[in-house]
């Protein structure tokens, strides 16, 4: 901790009271390639970012890699919360079992594992929240319905009120619209605007940019690199698009 | 004597009748579940290899001490934890996927375990130890099989929900916890010691079927795993029963009996079963062409 304090101090221009993710020059990658280089900036308490950028531009990386779940190769990532720390994640696909024998109830029970672990009963209070975040996806009547028989976009509202269950500070979700129609996403969207009216801080990698002007105040645009971070009219310009569509092309040429 | 005394009396008549129903109804309690857990993460070669893993330890001790029940235990154990972190080292270090590095491993494993005990043993003791002494159990190997047993439920109760996860949702769990990973091994220790637990009863080469059989059955009717592990217990239960008379009235060697009647069971479920049986298939398309079948007549 003390060691951090000490870069904080060095550089008083990036050091905010309320960044819930600090990112100093930040680079992530797999094996050999680097995905995300010299990434530095944060996420404040509260505020509502779309994360952009071309395929392999790492956006997936950087998310995972806010989680803990890639190490950085250089820099350092970090991650504060008031009541848990660790944010809670959606990634793109989720790796999970679709045929699993699970009831839509369980699977969204698992949600709170933060509190109930691997021993302790699901209180009255659980019960009770569970049900709420069942209603609050619109999947109420759907508890008992396997998990196998749901449809793509039940599916994604089921993994919405897994989400919602972790009760944390910090959501970050990986395109979690890719594979929902518009209804739905005109559905989830409007949870997602309503937990960042909670002061809750929300990061999610979009590709559908006209969404993004109209429901995010912030964007991170990368490819490989920052593009461009601060407020969404400001970075979805045309030259910053053009910019880093040709930078992460460049990679592949 | 009438015919529910068939089902009964041979137990009754018979002390080995009776040592052989334990033994194995024991071992079916704590198999099935574990058979279930095995289906759900698409490891059901695994239980074969692993079956198979433990055959050159158990033949070491074989050579060291004889038919001695402790040495052929130990050896099996270690035999079997080896060869299942070596193949899961070779499956994360090299190119090679875990299930092929198990088919390796287990080959390799039976090969050298049969060449082990054919350097002292006879014939009869190498057919002992591939399919069991259901019907000569000792005082020991029954609390063994029955210790065991109950030690495996008792852990797989105690991992449950990181187990589920484990299986359902392994990203989900490593992003919560770092259980997954202690979870797995647990997991893989209960599989060995039940094996080797196993082998007594019903041998190396079938024990695996106590195992997989009543759970593959059981997927056929449950919907929930919790329903799938009940299940797959009293179907292991019930075709250690009717194996054993089978074995008893039909003159017949009583492992393979055992399997045969879990084999059976199965085949019903594929065909009857009400979670995508073959029968509830064929009647879902059935319904299904008859449907398609009336559009143009409303025309």
């Amino acid at each position: 901790m003390g060691a951090g304090v000490g870069v904080m101090a060095a550089r008083p221009d990036t050091y905010s009271p309320a960044a819930v993710i600090e990112l100093e020059e930040v680079s992530l990658g797999w094996r050999d390639k680097v995905a995300v280089r010299d990434l530095s900036g944060c996420f404040e308490k509260g505020s509502l970012t779309a994360v952009v950028g071309p395929n392999g531009a790492g956006k997936s990386t950087l998310l995972r890699g806010i989680m803990g779940l890639v190490s950085p190769l250089a820099g350092r990532i970090r991650v504060t919360g008031e009541s848990d720390g660790t944010p809670a994640f959606m990634p793109q696909q989720g790796g999970f079992d679709r045929s699993f024998p699970v009831s839509t109830r369980d699977f969204v029970a698992m949600g709170a594992w933060r509190r109930v672990g691997p021993w302790r009963a699901f209180s009255s209070a659980e019960r009770q929240r569970l049900d709420e975040a069942m209603q609050a996806v619109g999947l109420g009547d759907f508890g008992r319905r396997p998990l196998s028989t749901l449809s793509g976009g039940q599916l994604q509202r089921a993994l919405f009120a897994r989400l919602m269950l972790h009760d944390a500070d910090t959501y970050m979700l990986d395109e979690p619209f890719s594979a929902v129609d518009r209804a739905t996403t005109e559905d989830l969207m409007d949870l997602v605007l309503e937990w960042n009216r909670c002061n809750k801080t929300v990061v999610v990698v979009l590709h559908d940019l006209e969404l993004v002007r109209r429901c995010f105040p912030q964007t991170l645009l990368l490819a490989g690199q920052c593009v461009a971070w601060g407020s969404t009219d400001e970075v979805l310009t045309p030259e910053n698009l053009h910019l880093a569509r040709h930078l992460c092309a460049g990679d592949y040429l | 004597m009438n015919s529910i005394e068939l089902l009964y009396l041979p137990f009754v008549e018979f002390g080995f009748m009776r040592r052989a129903l334990v033994g194995a109804v024991a071992l079916a309690l704590a198999a099935g579940p574990l058979g279930v857990f095995l289906i759900l993460r698409r490891m059901s070669l695994m239980g074969d290899a692993m079956a198979h893993a433990i055959l050159p330890g158990v033949a070491v001790g074989f050579l060291t001490a004889g038919l001695s029940l402790t040495a052929m235990t130990i050896g099996g154990m270690i035999t079997g934890v080896i060869v299942a972190l070596l193949a899961a080292a070779v499956a994360r270090l090299t190119p090679q996927r875990e299930d092929a590095s198990f088919a390796a491993f287990y080959l390799v494993s039976l090969g050298v375990g049969v060449l082990l005990i054919s350097l002292r043993g006879s014939n009869m003791e190498l057919l002992h130890v591939l399919f069991g002494t259901v019907l000569g159990m000792s005082d020991a190997a029954l609390l063994l099989v029955a210790a065991t047993s109950s030690i495996t439920l008792l852990v797989l109760a105690l991992i449950f929900r990181p187990l589920v996860l484990e299986c359902m949702d392994p990203l989900f769990l490593r992003s919560e916890s770092r259980m997954g990973p202690v979870v797995h091994v647990v997991f893989l220790l209960l599989l060995v010691m039940t094996l080797v637990a196993g082998f007594q009863v019903l041998g190396t080469l079938m024990v695996v079927g106590i195992m997989m059989l009543p759970a593959a059955a059981a997927r056929f009717w449950a919907v929930t795993a919790i329903g799938q592990m009940a299940l797959a217990a009293l179907v292991g239960a019930f075709a250690s029963f009717s194996g054993l008379l089978l074995s008893y009235y039909a003159n017949l060697p009583a492992s393979p009996a055992i399997i045969l009647a879990a084999g059976i069971v199965y085949f019903l479920s594929v065909t009857f079963g009400r979670q995508g049986g073959l029968w509830q298939v064929a009647k879902q398309a059935r319904a299904r062409s008859l449907r398609l079948s009336r559009i143009p007549e409303r025309n």
